[in-house]
């Protein structure tokens, strides 16, 4: 039990327990917060394989910004506590174990997957951070044309939500 | 030091997505239901790290800085739709918005 | 002995961590004095005098009344939200000081060789942002939890403020990374080093270049901490006191250091990227200012002493001749050669760092503040486009020799 499983595991345990949060949770803020837990433990993952711009871009991007505005919609609109109605029968008695079932359906085809087989193989076993500066060559010379894009989809997304968040006159 | 296997990463992204399915399947408030695809998303890029990690390409970093920055525009409009619908329905249970005219 | 030599870098990083949390909780207390003391002098008054010499102690006495005062929690608040959001501020405030580098020296503590930086991170820079970023959640989340109206509009009024100028200081910021071509910390200060060319006297800092970055960092740097001018969500005018209304005793303590702490961060890190970090503004051959440190801390002791000896009575007596002794034995131990090159790092960052806490002070006592409609436009219509064109302008600037080599 060396230290990157130990790590590995308490990253993904917090990251498992956050979506169960999200789903059992009665508030909506309790379930953004939860949310956040999960992104945070994900930005942990994403330091252990190496990831270290992804990770900070995750951290300011995803749980800084998008989930402060899930939180601000929520406190605006004073989303109350979730109406805890009673499931219907089918949904209790089928619907969870058929969700489970889904569940372990997708971590045994993803396990067995090609790349799952071996470890971590090739290029990738070294414990070597990819530098900052590889990945932006990649971003502004191969993928320069959907960084362009990216920013009109940007844009186009701004000018939306100010149109629809606008008060009627 | 030995190092983790891709596959546990991989488990583990299936695992997440699959209690992003549930999520959205089961709950009735349309921020949450909101919050269950980001949830959804972001075991996608867990993937796709631990692709660009195993195969040692970059390739997957960029397709996961696409990927949050096309999540943040999608919360961006989303938020400001559902804004909408409290405003005209007053209520944010997906029940009382499944009729096109209220 | 054996833990030690065998998990180093783990008992090192302890050690470091536990002093400069230490040295880090002290100075935030002596920043209250410090505020207290300039404003009242600003406003012709003198502010705490009374507990203990020149009012030293008044902090310590703060403490203790926040210790002792009953911890009132409101009816319908949201209990684990509530004590939640200010262990989140203050904990993610006292995080950042991690990544500062302090100097260049290194030093051997229980026998390993280490920087005077907890830790040395390849992208510091984005994870400093990262980190106050996540600061926000613990003002949204006490408005909200404190189940009250001036709490929640205040923490709303609050956040939003934060991150709006939160924008503009990440990219008044890109133009310093462009220059310098580094993401590192360490690496961002040894670019400073050296004079220009053509003005042998001015130093090679990034606020040379950059000045409009600089101004445009500093003024989202007041609004991002939620101070004057910018304070309008938690003033207490206008709103009671904003986000921290419904919060007494320790909590409100918590928010309190969280506040200044954030104000430490930032002054770090504008000392670090736009004023050469610990770097000398005078040439590194006048070997004379290394006995600076010293100088200065005698000083302090010999004027102390004197007002020891002949002003003070009682409790204040017996306070300032403990206070000399301790300012004469740190000015003796700056005299030491083996102490002398490692404190010149830290002497002159902690010199920067102090003007422009003084500044952050001077503009509390001075200037009225914002209204909030005013306090939005200026961040998104003045403060973005400028820092967007700073960015372009240094961009080309920089590509410029390469552009007109190509034809």
């Amino acid at each position: 039990m060396s230290l990157p499983f130990i790590l590995f595991f308490v990253f993904a345990l917090i990251s498992v327990g956050g979506a169960l949060l999200l789903m059992m949770a009665r508030e909506p803020i309790h379930s953004a917060l939860s949310l956040i837990l999960v992104m945070m433990s994900l930005a942990g993952l994403y330091l252990m394989l190496g990831a270290e711009f992804i990770a900070a871009v995750q951290i300011i991007v995803y749980a800084g910004a998008i989930m402060v505005l899930f939180v601000f919609v929520i406190m605006l609109l004073n989303a109350g506590v979730e109406e805890r109605t009673d499931y219907s029968k089918m949904a209790k008695y089928a619907g969870i174990p058929l969700g489970i079932l889904l569940l372990l359906d997708l971590a045994h085809w993803m396990a067995h997957s090609l790349i799952g087989e071996t470890p971590a193989n090739g290029a990738g076993s070294a414990n070597v951070m990819i530098s900052t500066r590889e990945l932006s060559m990649q971003l502004f010379q191969k993928y320069l044309f959907p960084f362009e894009a990216t920013s009109i989809l940007i844009l186009i997304a701004i000018l939306g939500a100010l149109v629809l968040a606008k008060r009627d006159e | 030091m030995s190092v983790v296997p891709v596959s546990y990463y991989l488990v583990l992204s299936a695992v997440l997505f699959g209690l992003g399915v549930i999520a959205f399947v089961f709950k009735r408030n349309i921020i949450t239901i909101l919050m269950a695809i980001e949830l959804m998303l972001n075991a996608v890029n867990l993937a796709f790290v631990a692709f660009a990690r195993a195969w040692g390409q970059l390739d997957g970093l960029v397709f996961v800085f696409f990927v949050i920055v096309v999540a943040a525009a999608e919360a961006a409009v989303g938020l400001a739709i559902v804004i909408r619908i409290y405003h005209n329905r007053q209520s944010l249970n997906i029940e009382r918005a499944n009729l096109l005219k209220f | 002995m054996e833990f030690v030599t065998q998990h180093a870098v783990l008992v090192v990083s302890l050690v470091k961590i536990v002093i400069l949390l230490f040295l880090t909780l002290t100075t935030l207390a002596y920043l209250t004095w410090f505020e207290r003391k300039v404003v009242a002098h600003i406003q012709s008054r003198w502010g705490p005098y009374y507990v203990g010499a020149h009012g030293l102690l008044q902090p310590l006495a703060d403490g203790l009344k926040f210790l002792f005062k009953e911890d009132v929690t409101p009816p319908g608040a949201d209990r684990f939200l509530y004590i939640l959001a200010p262990f989140l501020a203050l904990s993610l405030a006292l995080t950042t000081i991690a990544l500062i580098p302090f100097g260049p020296a290194t030093i051997t503590i229980l026998g390993q060789p280490t920087q005077l930086i907890v830790a040395d991170v390849n992208i510091g820079l984005m994870f400093l942002f990262a980190i106050t970023s996540i600061g926000v959640y613990g003002v949204a989340l006490a408005g909200w939890s404190s189940n009250s109206k001036y709490p929640l509009l205040g923490g709303l009024r609050s956040s939003a403020q934060m991150i709006s100028y939160e924008v503009a200081l990440t990219l008044s910021v890109v133009g310093v990374v462009l220059l310098a071509g580094t993401l590192n910390f360490n690496e961002m200060v040894s670019d400073q080093d050296g004079y220009y060319r053509l003005l042998p006297f001015i130093p090679r800092w990034h606020i040379f270049p950059q000045i409009i970055g600089f101004l445009c960092y500093f003024t989202s740097a007041i609004a991002e901490t939620n101070r004057v001018p910018f304070d309008l969500p938690e003033a207490e005018t206008e709103l009671v006191a904003g986000f921290h209304t419904e919060y007494s005793s320790f909590k409100f303590a918590m928010f309190f250091m969280a506040e200044y702490a954030n104000m430490l961060t930032v002054s770090f890190l504008a000392t670090i990227l736009f004023l050469g970090g610990w770097l000398s503004p005078f040439p590194e051959s006048w070997t004379f200012l290394q006995y600076l440190p010293a100088v200065i801390l005698l000083g302090l002791g010999v004027y102390l002493g004197y007002d020891a000896v002949a002003g003070a009575r009682g409790i204040a007596r017996i306070q300032l001749v403990v206070i000399t002794c301790g300012a004469l034995l740190l000015g003796a131990l700056c005299l030491l050669p083996a102490v002398m090159p490692i404190i010149q790092g830290p002497f002159w960052f902690l010199l920067k760092v102090g003007g422009l806490l003084f500044f952050y002070v001077w503009t509390r006592g001075t200037l009225p503040r914002f209204r909030y409609d005013q306090l939005m436009s200026l961040g998104w219509k003045l403060l973005l486009p400028v820092s967007l064109a700073n960015l372009v302008g240094t961009a080309l600037w920089i590509i410029f020799p390469l552009l007109v080599k190509h034809g």
